[in-house]
Order: C-alpha cells, then sequence, then structure tokens
C-alpha cells in the first residue's frame, strides 16, 4: 500500500496536518480552550503543569512541550501562557523554531488580559490554519512512520493475542524499514534479560538493564517494592502468576527484531528499528513521551478497553479477547481475541493490524479521533513545589 | 484453523499451556506443539487464561512460557495439573540484582 504524508522542514513525516495551540503552563489552559471555540480546525493539549518544579522536571517538561510541537503530525503551533511560567511561550516558540515549521506565541501578562488574549491568539491562529491548509499530502515512504507502542487495561490474554499480534506487525514495519517506540519501562522490570537478549549490540543490551534497573532503584527510593505488588490481585485471580510472567506479556509489543537503541523520555531517536523509552506504565504520560519522540500513529493494546487518546495522533485501539472487544466496541478498533477464539493465528492478526496502521496513517479516523479524546501528561518524577 | 484449541503453547520449549476456555478436571485434550501431536489429561479444573503443566516439572525446575522462565517450581507438578501461585514462584530479585 502506498503511504501518503505531509512532508515537514525538518524532513520528518506527518500523517495528520494538525495546527496545535499548546498551553505553555496549566493557568493557561482555560485561555487556549476559548481561542479553540472561535478556531474550531485546531487543536490542543491539556497541560497540567509548567511552575513548581525542580530543575530535573523543567528539562523534561521543556523537552517535552517542544518535541510534541515537533511531532510532524503538527503542521504549525501557537503558544499560549501566562508569562511566569518555567518555560515561556517565548522560549517555547525559540525551541520549537528548530523543526522549521510555522510557530507564533502570546503571552497573557504581556497582551493585555484575558480577551486581548484570546482575540489575538485567534487571528495568530487563523494564519496558521490557512498555512497549514497549503500543505498536501503527497507519496512517501514506510521507512518515515514511527509507531508507538503501548498497552493499558490488560488482562492475560493482552500478552497472547493483542500483544503478540501487535508485534507480528512491528516486525513487518521494521523488516520494510520503519521504526517503532515502546515505553513503559516498569512493565519490563522482571522481562529486561530477554530483552536485553534481543539488543542489537551489547551496549545497547547494557543500556536496557541500566534503564529497568535505575527505575526499580526510584522505586525503591520510595521504600516501595515492585515484587511484592506485582503481578496485583487481579492480575492472579485472572492466571498471572509472576512479576516475570505479566512483563514477558508485555514486552510481546515490540516484535522479535533487535531492538536498535533506547533513548530517554521525550527525546527523539536518531535510529530507525524497534527502540526503548523510558517512561512510566501510566497511560497518558507514557505516551506523551513516545508522541514527542515523534511516533505518527500509536498502537495500544488493552484487554479490559479503554477510552484513550491524543489530539495529534492516531491512536489505534487493539482488545485482547472477544466478550471484552465486545463491550467496549464503540472505543476500540481491532478485535485480537480472534486469535482465542481460534479463528486467526497471531500472524494474521498481525497482518490485519499492520495494514489497518497504513489506512490509518493514510487519513482513516480511529475511535479516539471520532470521539475526540484528548488525553496528555507529561511524565513529573520529582516534587511539586 | 477452525476448531477452537483449548490449550495455546506459545513457543515449543514451554513446560506450560494456557487455557483459552474453562476445562474440566479429565478433559483429554489434544494439542500440536511445533510439529508434535500431544495429548493431556487435564487433573484438575483450569479456569480460563489459567496455566497446565505439559509435562512433569521437578520442585526447582524453571518454568517456560513464551520461551522464557517466568518462575520455579516450588514443588514437584504432574502434567495436566493447575500452575500458579501454590506451585511456582517468581524468580526476580533472586538471580540478579
Amino acid at each position: 500500500m502506498q503511504l501518503s504524508g505531509y512532508r515537514r522542514p525538518d524532513g520528518r513525516v506527518g500523517f495528520r496536518n494538525h495546527v496545535l495551540i499548546l498551553p505553555t503552563v496549566a493557568c493557561a489552559n482555560g485561555v487556549v480552550a476559548a481561542i479553540c471555540k472561535r478556531v474550531p480546525e485546531a487543536v490542543t493539549l491539556p497541560i497540567d503543569s509548567g511552575c513548581g518544579m525542580l530543575k530535573e522536571d523543567q528539562l523534561v517538561f521543556a523537552r517535552a512541550l517542544t518535541n510534541l510541537a515537533g511531532n510532524p503530525n503538527v503542521a504549525a503551533v501557537l503558544c499560549v501562557g501566562l508569562g511566569c511560567e518555567a518555560f515561556k511561550p517565548e522560549q517555547a516558540r525559540a525551541a520549537i523554531e528548530r523543526f522549521g515549521k510555522p510557530v507564533k506565541a502570546v503571552t497573557m501578562h504581556n497582551a493585555g488580559g484575558y480577551a486581548a488574549t484570546v482575540a489575538k491568539g485567534a487571528q495568530m491562529a487563523q494564519e496558521l490554519i490557512a498555512g497549514a491548509a497549503r500543505v498536501r499530502r503527497e507519496p512517501v515512504d514506510i521507512r518515515d512512520l514511527v509507531l508507538g507502542l503501548n498497552c493499558g487495561a490488560s488482562d492475560p490474554a493482552s500478552g497472547l493475542t493483542a500483544n503478540q499480534a501487535l508485534g507480528a506487525a512491528v516486525d513487518l514495519l521494521v523488516d520494510a524499514g520503519g521504526s517503532a517506540i515502546i515505553g513503559e519501562t516498569t512493565e519490563c522490570v522482571g522481562a529486561e534479560h530477554e530483552m536485553a537478549t534481543n539488543a542489537a549490540s551489547p551496549d545497547v543490551a547494557q543500556r536496557i538493564l541500566d534503564t529497568v534497573h535505575r527505575f526499580e532503584g526510584h522505586v525503591k527510593m520510595y521504600g516501595a517494592d515492585l515484587s511484592t505488588g506485582e503481578p496485583n490481585q487481579g492480575n492472579m485471580e485472572a492466571g498471572l502468576s509472576t512479576l516475570e510472567e505479566k512483563s514477558l506479556g508485555c514486552i510481546r509489543k515490540i516484535g522479535s527484531r533487535p531492538i536498535v537503541d533506547v533513548i530517554e523520555y521525550a527525546d527523539i531517536p536518531s535510529k530507525k528499528g524497534p527502540m526503548l523509552m523510558d517512561s512510566p506504565s501510566y497511560d497518558a504520560p507514557s505516551v506523551t513521551g513516545i508522541v514527542a519522540g515523534g511516533a505518527q500513529v500509536v498502537v495500544f493494546t488493552t484487554g479490559l478497553g479503554t477510552p484513550f487518546g491524543m489530539s495529534i495522533v492516531p491512536v489505534i485501539k487493539v482488545m485482547s479477547n472477544t466478550p471484552a472487544f465486545k463491550r467496549m466496541e464503540d472505543t476500540a478498533d481491532l478485535n485480537a481475541g480472534t486469535i482465542l477464539d481460534g479463528e486467526e493465528t497471531i500472524d494474521e492478526t498481525g497482518r490485519r493490524l499492520f495494514d489497518l496502521v497504513l489506512h490509518v496513517a493514510n487519513g482513516r479516523a480511529t475511535k479516539a479521533e471520532e470521539l475526540g479524546e484528548n488525553q496528555c501528561q507529561i511524565w513529573r518524577t520529582t516534587l511539586t513545589l | 484453523m477452525t476448531q477452537k484449541p483449548a490449550l495455546i503453547v506459545i513457543r515449543e520449549q514451554d513446560n506450560v499451556a494456557t487455557a483459552t476456555r474453562d476445562i474440566r478436571s479429565g478433559e483429554v485434550i489434544a494439542l500440536s506443539v511445533g510439529e508434535k501431536c500431544l495429548q493431556l489429561v487435564a487433573r484438575q479444573d483450569i479456569r480460563f487464561l489459567h496455566k497446565i503443566a505439559l509435562r512433569d516439572i521437578a520442585a526447582g525446575e524453571r518454568i517456560f512460557k513464551y520461551g522464557a522462565v517466568i518462575g520455579e517450581a516450588t514443588q514437584s507438578i504432574s502434567a495436566g495439573e493447575h500452575v500458579h501461585v501454590h506451585n511456582i514462584r517468581s524468580l526476580w530479585g533472586r538471580t540478579s540484582g
């Protein structure tokens, strides 16, 4: 299937053409919502932070915000802020300029108040919309596709069906020259050695182990121990016996091809192929990091079902079993429960999912896009001051 | 594939399989592992998505699923027995870190 996308000035390719109105601090969410009402073609991302952070979190926040705006699904960006936050609209604009896409900024403290910011912001957004409308889809290579991988609300079928089918689809993508980013370091704990044996080099293997062990160390800092809480009671009742079993089910998503790199949260990869991003397992911050990394399409596997979506990226929901799929069909795009039902093999479902990814890249709307679902949360690892 | 198999075996070296439906004690289950066709008698009820031993497993032996180690047997387990937290345990934290 021929892929078509929007070529961006930095050389990457988008599969959506959104104008993003980006709050640089939670204080600007309201004014951004007011601008979006006047400019309904634009999209936004809810920002729950931007202030009261230690240096470590400030750096991650600035990187994530910048790289979310840089995601190639975004044609142009309007940064909207209050004026006294850690990463101000003008700073964000300067950082986002490196992607070469149109970017503007407006600050409430300087614009003359709330109504003036809405008026000015709406006018800027209209100009950006007009510019974005001139960018056309053109034939692009599958090597430009970066697929984000995530799972949530998992059950024991996830590792047998949905995650395995996703792994098969990722193998097809990687063999064609594309890339995939798996996050959720938490879900690698207990399976890190298995994952490391699949690394492309001893250096990558060591970095997989180091990343997982760093996460474990972080958990221990709070006196907690993952091994006593995982698998949790619900997992055990459903049939999962050990931490390794749960994690081994999760990492099926990455497929079987060598893992080429390990990247920091919200960082943009420099290599092509399957990669691990250090991120938490909680859906919103995990997918936010992966989308900041440049994934243009996300596949989200789930056992119980979730409405999860994000405005700037199509999220394809794959369910692990047929009864749950029937219950949550209006949130899900594909049922991998067919594998348990004996109707399809893992490879057949993987092929069907791969084809769906390409259709979605070419413009087919996902359930989450139709619902207008929009979650976003930048990972914070220290305190709120 | 037309008939729904009662068990899923993921890799040939696995010594446990996963039930795709509730299985009754005494049920004779035919299954294929790679090229081989096996017959297994369930010694206990096995609930949907729970695990069953494919062969006799000695105490201390490692349990393989996904072709990888998911833990070790804490007691001897016979083929056809339910495999879960009562007879296997995690090796996490015991072999590394």
